[in-house]
């Protein structure tokens, strides 16, 4: 946006839950920041461009602190120009994307070479986070004074846990001189062995190798101790158990560090959904059982959930067309995301502004990014929602090269209207927008 | 006409009950033709059934062969040491290459669960499941539902308990579904680390020991001990679970008179069960391997008169 | 049933099968190594029925065996609904025998066919003799019984049906339109 350029966000249902507003209201953007919000923001307004946001919601941009956009390495499944153009279709206006690239994430180079190519897609914030060991390989820390130099916000091993107590201690000591938060990926894998599947009754039923809740469980009670013992800031990546939740909660109880998210697909579907062997179900950690998604909900309704974030993992035909028990794990959720929250919300899991509140302004605290909220001064990261349309799920449709979702054929209601970024519309009704805005 | 209309058999799992009997019904017919002087009937003459097994196993190809021929069938096996899939070709790309030869049937057994089901999505011809991982081996339970009932005239109001590794057993899965669905009770048992959670979900009431759940039982099936799969994780050697788990005469003792034996073989003597017990008159365990043909046989026909009226949309939508 | 006519009633049915009954004695001069083979369903019935009255006239046991001719069916491929198929129980020999295969009704002669064909796999029989009930004509296959109960000249479309006593009810046998069945 050049300078003095003025747009008008007209008549929405501004739902900010940062600043404490849910009111019909104006929203002035100048200059790529938010001038004014409010009944008389218009004034004063000429050569500016008008969007009629009646009837919509007025959100601050969606932040997901969880993405993998596959780039550089695995260009065939995502690319970051793709990843971009499904996060700005799916309202989101910043990602993080983890550090499981070829080659990882680990140094200056690959962190530059991602943030390039944010800045040539030219549509959404993109917020690398390195690696928290070298290679991912879990022995040795990677520079996270490199990493943060070149732009990384957090550090994780995500794909990955970090199995070596040690190591993971040592990391989370030197992550405090830089304030970021280190990002665990707790999955013990002596425990979850060669398991592809929730240890439970749907998987006995199915003869299919169980991953217990104990494997994710065992290492949240280690990142909650080594929190404790180190001060610095832990931030547990999707959550699955109900055993997880009852640690979290503990540790926030004790007012410990330590933040954490959930995702769309594991607060939605339960372990039944495997039935079939659909491996557009198979996703790590797996899908649990009912008393862990509500145990979840909950969890997200009362804050200990502090944000949700999609754990967008596009995969290629070849990866997933196989059997259940060798199919890649993931599943693409930028799209879905965001329908899928206001679902929640719709069935009473949980309030409106806490689940916006989930998506915007506790993943920016998180990661310590501006955005989240708008308030005047703010960058004018805005989505536009229109909360009554309902649509079906094609991922033929989607913006992500990925097309494994298991919400193919889902009825949702809730769509993106629009995406603007720093006050430039890139997304709206259905297409991905280049250029400027324009002044009438 | 038949009660069969499924253009696969995948798993006992969605069967229904008169589908099931269907099944046992005709094997029963079956059964006699192996009795013959000329072991075999022209009706599946010109049918190309391809036996295709990733995982070793020579008795149930061999019973599936048998059981083709003797249906005029023309059998073909492929074992995935022998073919591309050892130099890494997928399995779908197996499959629809195969399919690309026209068989009318693929008898398919695969280390991991959910395989024949990936096939039957994806073929038009119809397509048996001889065993998916831990998941199921309806055929086997079909030929153990045909023993039971062939000796004791029914399986409705039995008590059948089986016993060992249920965790990794698709036998047991099958087994449960199966006998449930007739009718029968169900007791399962082992030691604990082979005792997955939900059994109850499936209709089997958990009774751990073997001593326990001996008194009760007309009928027992007793899991083959897998020793290359569980190395020392599950349990700490052969020799102790013989000792403490193991049916030799001791234990035998304890239950009635008349229980039956069974075992889907193959047995590791002295391992899971003793030889004399194997050996002995409470033994269905040969009844099983004869019956195993007349089951197949009745299957593969079944199949091949029900390939017209099913979709695969009905199938699939069983499985799940 | 939208019957036509009447063939044959209760006592016609029994008149008819003591006669073939008296004719297969006639035939073979005497029962000496002659089996009867029922096809299903109904020939089976029928052919317990004939050695009762070999029996009575001759004195003489006749074995019986009952045949499912379904895995030998010609038709098979063409069939909308597979049949049930049911248990061939030949528990004698038919070595060197006489067999007489024993139908309800003959018509193309295809199930006679495959009778044939699934006999042989049994054993090498001295003789076939054939034995029916109602022959109705329109033979597709060159096939002839050697023993008929009654002769019924029929119209291609139209259908005979015979019901026993054993699967019925009653003993009757008449012709009925073929498009009113369905």
């Amino acid at each position: 946006m050049s300078a003095g350029q003025r747009l008008l966000i007209r008549g929405g249902r501004v739902i900010d839950p940062a600043s404490g507003r849910d009111v019909v209201a104006d929203l002035l953007v100048v200059d790529g920041v938010v001038a004014a919000v409010g009944q008389d923001a218009a004034a004063g307004g000429t050569g500016c461009e008008v969007i009629d946001a009646a009837g919509l919601w007025v959100l601050p941009g969606l932040i997901d602190l969880h993405v993998h956009l596959r780039e550089p390495g695995y260009e065939y499944k995502e690319t970051v120009l793709t990843g971009a153009r499904a996060a700005a279709a799916g309202g989101f206006t910043a990602v993080a994307c983890m550090p499981n690239t070829d080659p990882p994430n680990d140094g200056a180079a690959v962190t530059r070479a991602i943030l390039r190519k944010a800045e040539e897609a030219a549509l959404v914030r993109v917020y690398p986070i390195g690696c928290i060991t070298a290679g991912q390989q879990g022995q040795r820390m990677a520079e996270f004074g490199d990493l943060v130099a070149a732009g990384c916000r957090a550090v994780s091993d995500d794909g990955r846990p970090v199995m070596h107590a040690g190591v993971m201690r040592r990391a989370l000591e030197y992550s405090r001189h830089f304030d970021i938060p280190v990002i665990s990926h707790c999955e013990d894998l002596h425990l979850a062995g060669d398991g592809v599947a929730h240890e439970g009754a749907v998987a006995t039923r199915l003869g299919l190798k169980p991953i217990p809740a104990a494997a994710e469980e065992v290492m949240v009670a280690r990142e909650v101790v080594l929190a404790r013992q180190t001060g610095a800031r832990v931030h547990i990546a999707h959550v699955s158990t109900r055993g997880s939740v009852s640690l979290l909660a503990a540790a926030k109880a004790e007012g410990l560090a330590v933040t954490a998210e959930a995702t769309p697909h594991h607060l939605t579907l339960t372990d039944e959904a495997i039935a079939g062997f659909d491996t557009a179900t198979k996703v790590n950690p797996p899908l649990r059982s009912e008393q862990d998604r509500e145990a979840l909900c909950r969890a997200l309704a009362e804050g200990i959930i502090d944000a949700i974030a999609t754990d967008h993992a596009p995969h290629g035909l070849a990866d997933k067309d196989l059997e259940f028990d060798v199919a890649a794990n993931g599943l693409v959720g930028l799209e879905t995301a965001l329908p899928l929250v206001l679902r929640l919300v719709t069935e009473g899991s949980c309030s409106l502004h806490r689940a916006i509140d989930a998506l915007t302004w506790r993943p920016a605290r998180i990661l310590g990014v501006p955005g989240g909220r708008l308030a005047p001064g703010d960058p004018a990261d805005v989505t536009l929602v229109d909360p009554k349309e309902a649509w079906t799920v094609d991922p033929e449709k989607f913006f992500s090269k990925g097309r494994n979702s298991p919400f193919r054929g889902w009825r949702l209601t809730g769509r993106v209207r629009a995406t603007i970024v720093g006050g430039r519309i890139v997304f709206r009704d259905g297409v991905i927008v280049g250029g400027e805005s324009r002044c009438a | 006409m038949t009660a069969w209309a499924r253009k696969d058999l995948l798993g006992i799992e969605e069967l229904e009950p008169e589908e099931i009997l269907e099944i046992l019904n005709t094997a029963g017919t079956m059964k006699e033709i192996s009795t013959r002087e000329i072991k075999k009937v022209p009706v599946l003459r010109g049918k190309t059934v391809v036996n295709l097994f990733f995982e070793a196993s020579t008795r149930t190809r061999v019973s599936f062969e048998i059981a083709e021929k003797r249906l005029s069938a023309d059998s073909v096996n492929v074992s995935a040491s022998g073919s591309s899939v050892s130099k890494g070709e997928t399995l779908l790309d197996t499959a629809r290459n195969l399919e690309a030869m026209r068989p009318d049937i693929i008898v398919v057994r695969h280390g991991s669960p959910g395989t024949p089901h990936l096939l039957a999505r994806r073929l038009a011809c119809s397509v048996v499941n001889a065993g998916d991982g831990a998941h199921e081996h309806p055929t086997q339970a079909l030929l153990d539902a045909f023993t039971i009932r062939e000796r004791l005239g029914r399986i409705e109001g039995l008590t059948v308990g089986i016993f060992g590794d249920i965790a990794h057993s698709r036998v047991a899965r099958s087994d449960i579904h199966a006998l449930r669905k007739l009718g029968a009770r169900v007791l399962v048992g082992g030691p604990p680390t082979m005792i997955p959670p939900g059994l109850e979900m499936l209709g089997a009431r958990l009774v751990p020991r073997l001593e326990e759940m001996l008194p009760e039982l007309d009928v027992l099936v007793v899991l083959r001990i897998q020793l290359e799969r569980q190395g020392g994780t599950l349990f700490p050697s052969a020799r102790e679970y013989a000792t403490l788990f193991g049916l030799g005469r001791e234990r035998l003792r304890l239950a009635r008179p008349e229980l039956l034996i069974m075992h889907p073989g193959p047995i590791n003597r002295g391992l899971e069960i003793a030889p004399e017990v194997a050996d002995g008159s409470s033994s269905l365990i040969l009844d099983q391997v004869t019956n195993g043909v007349a089951v197949r046989m009745a299957v593969l026909y079944l199949l091949s008169g029900a390939h017209r009226g099913a979709t695969v949309a009905d199938t699939v939508r069983g499985a799940a | 049933m939208n019957a036509k006519a009447e063939i044959l009633d209760e006592t016609g049915v029994r008149r008819s099968l003591v006669r073939v009954a008296h004719e297969i004695i006639e035939k073979n001069q005497g029962l000496t190594d002659v089996v009867l083979v029922g096809l299903r369903s109904r020939g089976d019935h029928l052919a317990r029925r004939l050695a009762a009255f070999l029996f009575e006239i001759e004195g003489t046991a006749v074995p019986v065996g009952v045949m499912d001719v379904t895995l030998y069916r010609d038709d098979l491929a063409h069939a909308s609904l597979w049949p049930r198929v049911q248990r061939t129980e030949i528990p004698f020999s038919v070595e060197g025998r006489t067999v007489v295969l024993v139908d309800d009704v003959l018509f193309t002669g295809r199930s006679v066919r495959a009778a044939l064909d699934s006999l042989m796999d049994f054993g090498r029989p001295r003789s076939i003799q054939l034995a029916v009930l109602v022959d109705r004509g329109h033979r597709e296959l060159p096939i002839r019984a050697d023993f008929v109960g009654k002769n019924v000249p029929t119209a291609r479309r139209e259908l005979v049906r015979v019901l026993l006593r054993e699967t019925d009810g009653v003993d009757r046998v008449a012709i009925a339109d073929g498009e009113a069945e369905r």
